[in-house]
């Protein structure tokens, strides 16, 4: 049985959401990098980074092409979104509520506490269901750091174009603030929290390749989400879903990128820490 | 006249009485009376029609002859007839004879000493004014020549050493002057010597000693500096001719023309000995050359002057005639710029004995002399920076014991902007070494006297960059405007001395930041915390500068109205670079930061809100993180351990 379980696998992510990480993370990264070389530029570390670029007015371009990524990938997500809630004839009450919704509900609160509970040992290890709480609080992490970066980058891209419309000076200057300490802490959350939870943690580690792959075996759904393979072997969804293993070449390839983006993020984030520790004091 | 009335009165007082003109004539009418004095015979007949004729005829033979007895034949005073004494009448003038030359060796009893009537005769004395008088100045050679032409016993005497000096005179231009034209007003013996007041040149009274020969010549050449302009400058002819060559150091007495040295000391009489290549003189057991290359002379400056006009020491009473004649003292001609080369730097170091300052020569050469306009010429504009070069270049001479901070001065120059106008586009306006240190009077700029002194700087610069100098000069930067004791910057502060470097070049955009920055470091910090900072920490060259926003040289503070901040010029300002620049735009806070509550509270309310949020997500992750991971790891234990249980 372990076997067949071992081998029989469910989708997690469809192929658009994949593309759409896969997206996240080549704009994420480029825009960490090159927004970096900018707020901590009286560093030599990142004046180093930024030359090895072709400097500041390459990484300026690439900032915001990456920029525009990530406005074609919000917007597709958006349309994504519409688009699954017409094509499964979902009502706005499933998208916001239930099992397999994202937003944040009572089940994830309980959850909460039970794995409080767990932490100091005294409770076993809660039956999380399709998406936990911390993946709950990334996915709404990037829905607010998009908008929040984003519209300051807008105005430090088109300052003219904004005060044109009426818009104080002085709030370029707060807009630079936010952008940058926001990205900071994008950055500082992606590379360090999100890693760990979702990579780095002991089951997992190096990393999980499901965001790549899309699938995940039933046995470490049963083990790791006994909420959500109990739910599917009662509603007999699980007997539908199974699908077939990922070929090993996607394998290879999804850990390949994967774990060049995940050491491209630490080293970003490791020269974050050395700033603040060695330079800043 | 009146004097001599009251005299004449006095003389009749105690005269003798009864003695008249005619009872003397009585006797010395007739041409034959003679007497015998110290052997000789002498006439004692006088011409009654030239007496009567003379100054004096108005007088009576006793108002000069006095103190003898007329009834006493014949009336001697001892072996001697009783002297007449002029000095009764004529006392000041006879004070003068008696200090003159004549007088002392009158005194002394050189019988070949003239006295008084030995000029102005006894009884035929005739005003000056007389065409016909001995002391006419017409007359005046002649007279003088009686003793001192050739062959007389006085031209052979040890203690005159002017010989031919009546021949001499004659053909001088004052000679010729008088004698050939006429020209009453032209310079006789005694406009030189004086009249009764001769004295030999050694003596510091003396109308001839060195020091008083310009004013003696000047007497008639009044106005002799307009045409030795170069030689006198102002009084310096009168006052000090200790230091400029005087009137007969060119114009040699007697034979005054305009150029007499060709006569004397031709140049091939010194090129005679001078072309030879071997020629050389021993100093110090160590040879030097002593030769001059003709050529040289030919193509120089120099070449209509004799070699004697420089060598002034060359006298016929040496032999050679150049012996000893030491070294050539330019400033005889160049006054104006000796009296700055005496100022300058190269000048004290000298001194105070450092071989190495040059003199004249050590940069204009010593016969091939040729004028800056010469491209061949070590002066010429675009060969100064070699010339100087020759001690200031790294490693040579001057910067041995040069301890301030310009190094590599002529390769940083030739590098710089004015360098490579001067090299590459061979702009002969560019500055060169001297535009700045002056080409004579160079001092080190913490001389206050000097060109480059932080006070000089400017007008220095402002000799070439005029209409920065006047922007400068009614900006806050300017010390007539501030009217600061803090150290205001100048040029040279942000124009780096030597390596001037183009204001567009993105070595002077970056560095110019760090410059202001010497003072300004505050505003300075709070740049580096805004965009434009930021960039330029990463080189980016382009974006604006303190000097882009707040102008270079015209800069004022923003609340005036010509300060390119001022309310009015902003938006104009911002527009150089943001072409779409409007009034709310300008609102951008250039110099923000936001650790001031005060004085930008949004700012500082903002970024403590991005702090705490920042803080607060780390720390509750952080610590889910840490509490996670102990409990991960036993959980993977358990889960392995149930796994191979199987």
């Amino acid at each position: 049985m372990n076997n067949s379980e071992k081998n029989r696998y469910v989708e997690r992510f469809d192929a658009f959401s994949r593309l759409l990480h896969i997206l996240v993370i080549i704009s994420f990264l480029l825009l960490a990098i090159t927004g970096m070389t900018i707020k901590f530029s009286d560093v030599w570390l990142f004046q180093f980074l930024s030359s090895l670029l072709g400097g500041y007015t390459v990484t300026g371009y690439i900032h915001r092409f990456a920029a525009i990524i990530t406005f074609v990938y919000f917007f597709a997500h958006i349309y994504y979104l519409i688009r699954k809630k017409r094509r499964e004839r979902l009502k706005i009450k499933d998208i916001l509520s239930g099992e397999n919704s994202l937003v944040p509900n009572k089940q994830d609160f309980k959850d909460f506490v039970h794995t409080m509970k767990w932490f100091f040992g005294v409770g076993k290890r809660p039956d999380y269901g399709k998406w936990t709480y911390w993946e709950k609080f990334d996915y709404f992490a990037v829905f607010w750091g998009v908008l929040v970066i984003g519209s300051s980058g807008l105005i430090l891209w088109f300052p003219e174009f904004f005060t044109e419309l009426g818009l104080p000076g002085s709030f370029i200057n707060i807009a630079t603030i936010i952008h940058s300490d926001e990205a900071l802490l994008a950055t500082g959350f992606i590379f360090s929290v999100h890693f760990f939870n979702t990579h780095f943690r002991p089951d997992k580690f190096p990393m999980d390749p499901v965001i790549f792959t899309g699938r995940v075996s039933v046995e470490e759904m049963k083990y790791d989400r006994p909420r959500e393979y109990e739910m599917m072997e009662k509603s007999g969804e699980l007997q539908n879903k199974l699908i077939e293993a990922p070929s090993p070449a996607l394998l290879k390839v999804a850990r390949a990128f994967g774990l060049t983006a995940l050491t491209t993020g630490l080293i970003i984030v490791v020269m974050i820490i050395y700033t603040m520790i060695f330079v800043y004091q | 006249m009146n004097k001599l009335y009251i005299l004449l009165s006095l003389v009749f007082s105690v005269q003798l009485m009864g003695q008249s003109n005619e009872d003397c004539l009585a006797c010395h009418l007739d041409n034959t009376l003679t007497s015998v004095r110290n052997n000789r015979n002498i006439s004692l007949f006088v011409n009654e029609r030239q007496f009567s004729n003379s100054v004096h005829g108005e007088l009576d033979c006793v108002d000069c002859h006095q103190d003898f007895d007329p009834e006493d034949l014949p009336h001697l005073d001892g072996e001697n007839i009783y002297k007449v004494d002029c000095s009764l009448c004529h006392d000041e003038v006879f004070e003068k004879y008696q200090r003159s030359l004549h007088g002392i060796a009158h005194e002394n009893g050189k019988f070949l000493a003239p006295e008084c009537f030995t000029c102005h005769s006894k009884h035929n004395i005739q005003s000056s004014s007389d065409d016909n008088s001995r002391t006419h100045k017409m007359n005046i050679p002649s007279l003088c020549g009686e003793c001192h032409k050739d062959g007389t016993p006085v031209s052979t005497l040890q203690s005159v050493s002017q010989r031919h000096i009546l021949e001499d005179y004659s053909e001088s231009i004052h000679g010729e002057g008088l004698l050939k034209r006429g020209l009453i007003v032209t310079a006789v013996c005694t406009d030189c010597h004086d009249t009764h007041n001769i004295l030999p040149h050694e003596s510091p009274e003396s109308s001839i000693n060195r020091t008083n020969i310009p004013k003696t010549c000047m007497q008639c050449h009044r106005q002799i500096e307009k045409v030795h302009t170069k030689v006198i400058r102002g009084e310096m002819w009168e006052n000090q001719p200790h230091v400029i060559p005087v009137c007969v150091d060119c114009h040699q007495p007697h034979k005054v023309r305009r150029v007499f040295y060709q006569e004397d000391f031709p140049n091939n009489a010194c090129m005679e000995c001078h072309s030879d290549p071997d020629i050389h003189k021993v100093v110090d057991g160590e040879k030097v050359s002593l030769f001059v290359d003709p050529s040289e002379l030919e193509n120089s400056v120099h070449k209509d002057n004799n070699c004697v006009k420089c060598h002034t020491n060359v006298t016929k009473r040496n032999s050679p005639v150049c012996l000893n004649s030491g070294i050539v003292d330019c400033t005889m001609c160049h006054v104006e710029a000796g009296e700055q080369y005496e100022l300058s730097h190269h000048a004290k170091i000298r001194l105070i004995g450092n071989e190495d300052a040059p003199t004249c020569t050590g940069c204009h050469d010593e016969h091939l002399i040729k004028g800056k306009s010469d491209p061949q010429s070590p002066i010429y504009v675009r060969n100064i920076p070699d010339l100087c070069g020759k001690c200031h270049q790294e490693g040579h001479v001057a910067t041995v014991h040069y301890e301030g901070e310009q190094h590599q001065i002529i390769k940083n120059y030739k590098m710089s902007l004015h360098g490579k106008g001067l090299i590459e586009s061979g702009l002969l306006v560019t500055a060169t070494c001297v535009s700045c240190h002056t080409n004579h009077r160079e001092l080190p700029a913490t001389d206050p006297l000097s060109s480059i002194h932080k006070d000089k700087i400017a007008e220095t610069c402002g000799t070439c960059h005029q209409g920065i100098y006047n922007e400068f000069q009614s900006s806050i930067h300017s010390q007539s405007v501030s009217n600061s004791d803090e150290k205001l910057p100048t040029c040279n502060d942000c124009h780096l001395p030597h390596s001037v470097s183009n204001v567009d070049q993105a070595d002077f955009r970056q560095k110019i930041l760090f410059q202001c920055g010497k003072c300004h470091e505050e505003l300075t910090h709070s740049y580096f915390d805004t965009f434009h900072g930021k960039v330029s920490n990463l080189g980016a060259a382009q974006t604006a500068k303190c000097h882009d926003c707040h102008g270079a040289h015209n800069i004022l503070p923003p609340s005036n109205i010509a300060s390119t901040l001022n309310r009015e010029n902003v938006v104009e300002t911002c527009k150089t670079c943001h072409p779409n620049s409007n009034r709310k735009f300008v609102g951008y806070l250039t110099h923000a930061t936001h650790h001031d509550r005060d004085k930008y509270p949004y700012l500082y309310y903002t970024f403590w809100f991005m702090t705490i949020l920042l803080v607060g997500t780390f720390s509750f992750f952080g610590l889910h993180t840490l509490l996670w991971l102990p409990r991960a790891f036993s959980e993977k234990r358990k889960h392995k351990r149930k796994n191979t249980d199987e």
